[in-house]
């Protein structure tokens, strides 16, 4: 940042891209302003989607720019929600500070299951990640003084945001919370991987040993972005419990995380725009077949994943891309 | 003046095959050294002993004087030692440009920022710039790396490397799959280091030996057989035979 005001007059022949965070923070808000006017009676289930869509990002964040593979991510977004719910229970209902306590829980889980799962690649890391989950899931469902077991902790009730906006039976309150959170958080992340950081979790990712040669210490690299992609997770599981009140089991569920994952890869591993997009499609679509044929919509939701992947097997968000430079090409034609 | 690297006595072996047996030698401050050897010689596995990518099976690896032989890759890397493979290994997904960058920051420390934008960090861009430009690529630098000929992946793997403003550089091979018209540049490139940077290259190219080194390095077998001036190699009655008359034009170059 510093370096970027010493800047010489003529601009560099390598593209700078100022905006990218205010353009990523306005198309989230005007996407959402877009929900809350055309779907005013679906604004739990849209905020129920944003807390999802931050768990995708953050398992975009070690899959998809770290190349980790991960199907226990489930554990850090559940770790965060319980945690927030305890904290809740326990009086501290102010729901920043809460998001707080969510990410900081998620980040702990992050640390400590990269820690583990990043010395190994490939299969066992997959299953490894597997374990990791399932063992959370087990915890959760043991320690019930914690989590309620089976039952889920309930009765949470944070307080109102900034003390001004109390969470209302429309989730608007809700609603434009979490959308908030997610701007935020997006345009951060936006940053953060067009950083030098970012661009080396991509250089590790591509040829770790490459990375290493150029004095890169990988494995170090590898947990921290694991510690911020529990961040995230947390953040999301923070928001699951605050706008429901509710936490349960399947918050830390292995098919949360497999969802996580199907989700990402339809939109796209490696770019948040990809995470997003992935996010927001499948669960439109899950909602919107579920609700008007309760019966077949699961294997609607498999034939919508055969079409991406045979079509746009880098996921949707590259291939809308392709698409659109085709269109504007053709568009410019005579 | 203590040596800027120096094998001990290295030996490697995989299972029953010895490969590096009792090498021994020694970089100074400056040097410009050629290894050769047949194929299958094991250079590339005593580059990769020296990289840190290997362990050797007996033998110390000293730089600067400190024992290395057991730390990590990285390590060795930040201490001035860098590498180029035989085979391109480039970071795929990213531009030319970026490959560059990556290793300029990683060389300044800069690779710990998380909220300042790669693109703008001009002065960064513009070693990379002028790098790319000394090896004639730099017109590539927004071209991901796939879509690179391998003979330009192979000028962008030497460019990553001097990068780094290494003390010691080990090229293996750089020269291989890079069109013979375009190895002036690999010289050229080589000649604009700062002169007291040891360089050890693995070549095949003897013309390219005799313009880069003072002094050559012999392996075969595993073993070192021969250290002396190029001429000097080319007349050597071991060297010639250890190639099997594959190198006979090596003289005739002479
Ligand atoms: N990781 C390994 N495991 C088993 N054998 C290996 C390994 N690496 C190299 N070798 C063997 O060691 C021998 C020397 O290989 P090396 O790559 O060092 O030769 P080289 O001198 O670089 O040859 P070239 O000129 O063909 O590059 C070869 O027989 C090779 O098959
Ligand atoms: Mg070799």
């Amino acid at each position: 940042m510093t370096i970027a005001s010493a800047r010489p007059a003529p601009a560099s022949r390598l593209k700078v891209r100022p905006a990218a965070e205010a353009r990523g923070v306005l198309v989230i808000i005007a996407l959402g302003l877009v929900g809350y006017f055309v779907f005013p009676d679906d604004l739990a289930f849209l905020t129920r989607l944003i807390t999802i869509a931050l768990l995708v990002i953050s398992l975009d964040l070690v899959t998809g720019y770290c190349g980790v593979a991960t199907l226990g991510q489930a554990a850090m977004f559940g770790v965060g929600a319980y945690a927030v719910g305890n904290a809740c229970l326990a009086g501290l209902t102010d729901p920043v500070m809460l998001l707080f306590v969510g990410m900081a829980a998620g980040a702990a889980a992050g640390l400590a299951s990269g820690a583990l799962i990043t010395r190994f690649h490939g299969l066992p890391q997959l299953v490894l990640s597997i374990a990791l989950g399932q063992l959370v899931g087990a915890l959760a469902n043991k320690l019930s003084g914690w989590t309620g077991g089976s039952d889920g902790l309930s009765g949470i009730t944070p307080s109102p945001v900034l003390g001004l906006f109390a969470f209302d039976l429309y989730s608007r309150t809700a609603y434009v919370f979490s959308l908030v959170v997610l701007a935020l958080v997006f345009a951060l992340l936006l940053r953060f991987m067009r950083s030098p950081f970012g661009l080396l979790c991509r250089g590790i990712r591509d040829d770790a040993l490459r990375a290493r040669m150029i004095g890169a210490a990988v494995y170090p690299r590898l947990v921290i972005m694991y510690g911020l992609s529990g961040a995230v997770a947390g953040i999301g599981g923070a928001l699951a419990a605050i706008t429901t009140g509710v936490v349960g089991l399947d918050s830390v569920s292995f098919e949360r995380s497999a969802e996580a994952l199907v989700m990402l890869v339809l939109g796209g591993t490696g770019t948040l725009w990809g995470a997003l997009t992935g996010a927001l499609v499948f669960q439109i679509f899950e909602h919107f077949v579920a609700a008007t044929n309760p019966f077949h919509w699961m294997s609607m939701v498999g034939l919508l994943l055969i079409v991406i992947v045979v079509f746009a097997p880098r996921g949707l968000a590259h291939g809308a891309a392709v698409l659109w430079a085709r269109l504007r090409v053709r568009g410019a034609a005579p | 003046m203590t040596d800027r690297l120096a094998l001990h006595g290295v030996f490697k072996s995989f299972g029953g095959l010895h490969v590096n047996s009792d090498v021994s030698f020694a970089l100074k401050a400056g040097d410009r050294v050629a290894l050769i050897g047949p194929n299958g010689a094991g250079k590339t596995t005593l580059v990769n002993i020296i990289s840190g990518d290997l362990r050797p099976t007996a033998g110390r690896v000293l730089f600067e004087g400190a024992d290395v032989t057991r730390l990590p890759i990285a390590e060795r890397s930040r201490r001035g030692l860098a590498r180029t493979f035989q085979i391109s290994r480039l970071f795929a997904s990213l531009t030319a440009g970026e490959n560059v960058s990556l290793a300029v920051m990683q060389r300044r420390g800069l690779t710990r920022r998380v909220l300042s934008a790669t693109a703008d960090m001009a002065d960064v861009h513009t070693e990379c710039i002028e790098l790319l430009e000394t090896l004639g690529i730099a017109d590539l630098a927004a071209l991901p790396v796939g879509q690179l000929a391998y003979g330009q992946q192979r000028l962008l793997e030497l460019a990553i490397g001097i990068a780094l403003k290494p003390k010691v550089l080990l090229l293996d091979e750089p020269a291989a799959g890079v069109p013979h018209e375009e190895t002036p540049k690999i010289l050229g490139a080589i000649d604009r280091l700062p002169p007291d940077i040891a360089v050890l290259m693995i070549e095949h190219d003897m013309d390219l030996v005799f313009r880069f080194a003072r002094r050559v390095l012999v392996l075969a077998g595993g073993r070192l057989i021969f250290e002396g001036t190029p001429a000097e190699a080319s007349l050597d009655e071991d060297v010639r035979r250890a190639y099997l008359g594959s190198y006979a034009d090596a003289r005739r170059t002479a």
